[in-house]
């Protein structure tokens, strides 16, 4: 399961993706004073720390900045104290220890490191997220190799890197080990480009480290060892080891070791090439662990009926601080009953690889009094859904995945279990809910029930699919959603939408940062109420929707203000998006238009993909992208 | 203007519909499929032709289902588009996999050891249509020969004998029951060998 911080930076401007606690900040705060004798960047030759002088009346201020402004630890407030005056601007930059980059071809490697000259923490995301599903065609872009290069010259001293959705080369891996001797933490989460070759040379280089997260993550088809290359000797500080997405068999008596010389570990998330026996023998070792995710949750290999099988139930109850678990893959529900000593301490349960029924199910949940977070597969159906909203009164968020990710077929979820989970589950925060069918009427209760509502992420896989009840559109469900629940920032939607639906969402959606359309709208109105009409939108990805130029051209105040803006398969044309790139010299407009179109005469953008951005062009777009300007 | 191609857009395109996979504006090209609902009209297509590996080209293709009358019924089958529902491939491959497996298992390795080998090989059962296919296979990989097969005699004329362990883990003697069985139910083949194998011909 994605950790909460990846959720946090995909929607939270405020607070950090990585945990810097007050500690980290004053240590990190006191260690850049001795790392360089110069406190001021700019001014001329200032004095080195070693030798005493009268310091001159500027420095003094900036030394009382920077002992007031490492206490800032958002990123909004940094952004906004370095908008001050030049001062300000230069301590803040001296001061920042985090450094998140939402684009990576907003600025470069190089502008970055000359203005943050102290970071120990950088996070930086790269492609669409459209591109996840495959709209897009590979080896767009987005590499992490620039950057681990210009970081290894300018932090020395770097701990911690969060990659999301960025190309990574085992040689990048490799520089990355080579290059940070304090290397702390690694995450990598919807990353392709590497393999367990580079795996294994962090594994052996980096001795400090204490995270390896890997996260829904492609990794290429090699199969080096990499568990057998962390130290063998001594103690390992190693606290969250994540690799369910690795779809390679690993070593285990390599990791079984591994995890007898981690007393810190608190995290273990292992892949279905783990079975149910080896999962034991860990647990065993590490009682101590916080977060497990099960490998393949069904009996073992070479198994034969009245084998003894280790009493996995114990297992579970002897881990006493459990509040997450995941996994489950391939699963035996037979097994499912070994969990239930630690059902009542979950806080966090992810079962949306666990194929189960809603009767296999409702045992499980009815002990998940404390539930905060709930992924799950939509095969405990509409059923399962009630005795969630039964139960877990505490449920902060929600998702609930297709198993048949098809059109057109019977789904087993529905209005129903919508309805029920806004009645039982009121302090719902965040919702992804995919079915066949939907009511207005469920939605309008939701955002009743649910006031607290962040993120309403509706997926019905129907495409153009009405309230199957009244025939009407969706838009008024969607209407309700930006009209009751104050708090919303991110909005997903889907079914038969008019441009009313769009008008709802510019005149109440005052707080949407993130909103994702597909298949929805009648004409160039739609996207123009949502570019008039949302001052914080900051993400709008959109797709087969028939929005066409001159709407494009309505959003012309506010793209600066936006990270991106996402449009395939609608109605722009090229001279449409030419016009916006003239328009607006620092964003860079993205096209990729489809060959086979542009012989019949069609010329029609097929994607649009535009960011703002310091550094103009890209010099490493693909053959099939063009840069308009 | 409505486009050539439609990517499972807003209206019920009927050059959408049609059977096609590759590039837009391309004909003729022979549909893949790789799973049996290829042959079966009514079936839809399967998800993962339509979510294709990223280092395909043709990634704005649409691969509809040309049901039998589908276009003439109402309503006409929705043509499945690229990358819609969103989920992203990881998810989808990991139900698609155990569902393929039991269904018609794309590629079907099953582990053969052979005894006094000093270590294990591995076949796809999916490249045979027959047993005597695959114990010719068996054959060259190990270099020895089996003897012949007789419901009532076994395998008679060599000192080996091809075995697998079945589904409830007891060990069959390959070639009783037709391959189809035999290939949904091997769990792996155990090449017997000498005095071993006497005791299965005093049966």
């Amino acid at each position: 399961m994605r950790k909460d911080r990846t959720e946090m930076s995909e929607d939270d401007d405020r607070s950090p993706p990585l945990d810097l606690r007050g500690a980290d900040i004053a240590e990190s705060s006191s260690k850049t004073r001795n790392c360089s004798g110069v406190t001021g960047s700019v001014a001329g030759p200032g004095p080195s720390s070693m030798d005493f002088q009268a310091p001159y009346p500027d420095q003094v201020l900036e030394n009382v900045l920077e002992n007031v402004l490492q206490f800032l630890s958002t990123r909004r407030d940094r952004n906004a104290a370095s908008l001050v005056c030049k001062s300000w601007c230069r301590v803040e930059a001296l001061t920042r220890s985090e450094l998140f980059i939402g684009n990576c071809y907003s600025v470069s490697p190089r502008r970055a490191t000359a203005r943050f000259a102290r970071v120990q923490a950088v996070a930086i995301k790269g492609r669409p997220r459209f591109a996840d599903f495959n709209l897009m065609p590979p080896n767009w872009g987005a590499f992490f190799a620039p950057w681990v290069l210009a970081m290894a010259a300018a932090y020395p001293w770097l701990e911690k890197v969060y990659l999301k959705r960025m190309s990574v080369s085992d040689d990048d891996l490799g520089r990355l080990a080579d290059s940070f001797p304090s290397f702390k933490e690694l995450v990598l989460v919807c990353c392709d480009g590497f393999g367990t070759r580079g795996l294994a040379v962090v594994a052996s280089k980096c001795r400090l480290l204490r995270v390896l997260d890997l996260i829904e993550s492609e990794l290429l088809e090699d199969d080096v060892d990499w568990i057998a290359c962390f130290p063998e000797s001594g103690t390992s500080c190693l606290e969250s080891l994540i690799f369910d997405c690795v779809e390679r068999p690993i070593n285990f008596e390599a990791l079984e070791r591994l995890v007898i010389r981690s007393p810190s570990l608190k995290k273990l998330r292992l892949n279905r090439f783990v079975s149910i026996g080896q999962l034991y023998r860990l647990m065993v070792r590490a009682p101590q662990l916080t977060h497990i995710g099960t490998g393949a949750f069904s009996a073992p290999e070479g198994f034969a009926q009245g084998d003894p099988e280790p009493d996995y139930t114990a297992a579970f109850a002897a881990c006493k601080s459990l509040v997450c678990l995941s996994g489950f893959r391939e699963i035996l529900a037979d097994y499912l009953p070994a969990i239930h000593p630690v059902c009542a301490n979950l806080t966090s349960l992810n079962f949306s690889y666990a194929n189960i029924s809603a009767e296999q199910f409702k045992s499980v949940i009815l002990h998940c009094h404390k539930l905060q977070t709930f992924w799950v597969l939509d095969s405990i159906c509409d059923e399962g859904l009630q005795a969630v909203a039964a139960t877990c009164k505490d449920l902060r968020e929600l998702r609930v995945f297709p198993i048949d990710a098809q059109e057109d077929i019977e789904g087993p979820v529905s209005e129903v279990g919508l309805q029920a989970i806004s009645e039982g589950c009121r302090k719902l925060q965040s919702i992804l809910y995919f079915c066949q069918h939907m009511t207005n009427a469920a939605v309008i209760t939701m955002s009743n029930n649910c006031p607290d509502l962040e993120v309403f992420r509706l997926c019905i896989m129907g495409r153009h699919r009405p309230d199957h009840v009244t025939g009407e559109p969706m838009d008024e469900g969607f209407g309700a959603i930006v009209r009751n629940c104050k708090k919303l920032t991110r909005l997903a939607v889907s079914g038969l939408l008019t441009d009313l639906a769009f008008n709802y969402i510019g005149k109440y959606g005052k707080l949407v940062r993130t909103l994702s359309v597909a298949f929805a709208g009648d004409s160039d109105m739609g996207l123009k109420y949502v570019l008039e009409g949302c001052p914080r939108l900051q993400k709008l990805e959109i797709r087969d929707s028939p929005f066409g130029d001159a709407a494009l051209l309505s959003g012309l105040h506010h793209y600066y203000n936006m990270r991106f803006l996402w449009m395939s398969s609608c109605r722009l044309s090229p001279p449409g998006c030419q016009e916006i790139a003239r328009t607006l010299p620092r964003l860079v407009v993205e096209v990729i238009s489809n060959e086979a179109d542009k012989l019949n005469g069609d010329d029609t953008v097929d994607i649009l993909y535009m960011y703002r951005s310091l550094e103009g062009p890209r010099e490493d777009a693909p053959g099939f992208v063009t840069i308009l300007q | 203007m409505e486009r050539a191609v439609n990517y499972g857009g807003d209206d019920l395109n009927l050059e959408a519909t049609e059977l096609r996979l590759g590039l837009p504006g391309s004909d003729g090209l022979e549909q893949k499929q790789s799973s049996p609902a290829g042959v079966r009209t009514n079936k839809r297509a399967s998800p993962d032709v339509a979510e294709e590996s990223r280092s395909k080209s043709n990634n704005n293709s649409v691969v509809s289902d040309a049901g039998n009358g589908g276009r003439d019924t109402a309503p006409p089958p929705k043509a499945q588009v690229v990358g819609w529902p969103p989920i992203r491939s990881f998810r989808r491959n990991s139900f698609q996999a155990k569902k393929t497996h039991e269904a018609d298992g794309a590629g079907m390795y099953v582990k053969v050891s052979m005894d006094g080998a000093p270590y294990l090989r591995k076949v796809d059962l999916k490249l045979y249509k027959s047993y005597p296919e695959l114990l010719k296979a068996l054959e060259h990989m190990f270099k020895f020969t089996i003897g012949e097969y007789s419901e009532r005699e076994g395998y008679d004329g060599s000192e080996y004998v091809p075995t697998y362990e079945d589904k409830e883990g007891d060990w069959m003697l390959v070639g009783d029951v037709p391959w189809d069985m035999f290939i949904s139910s091997c769990k792996k083949l155990r090449i017997m060998k000498g005095s071993e194998t006497s005791s299965l011909g005093c049966l």
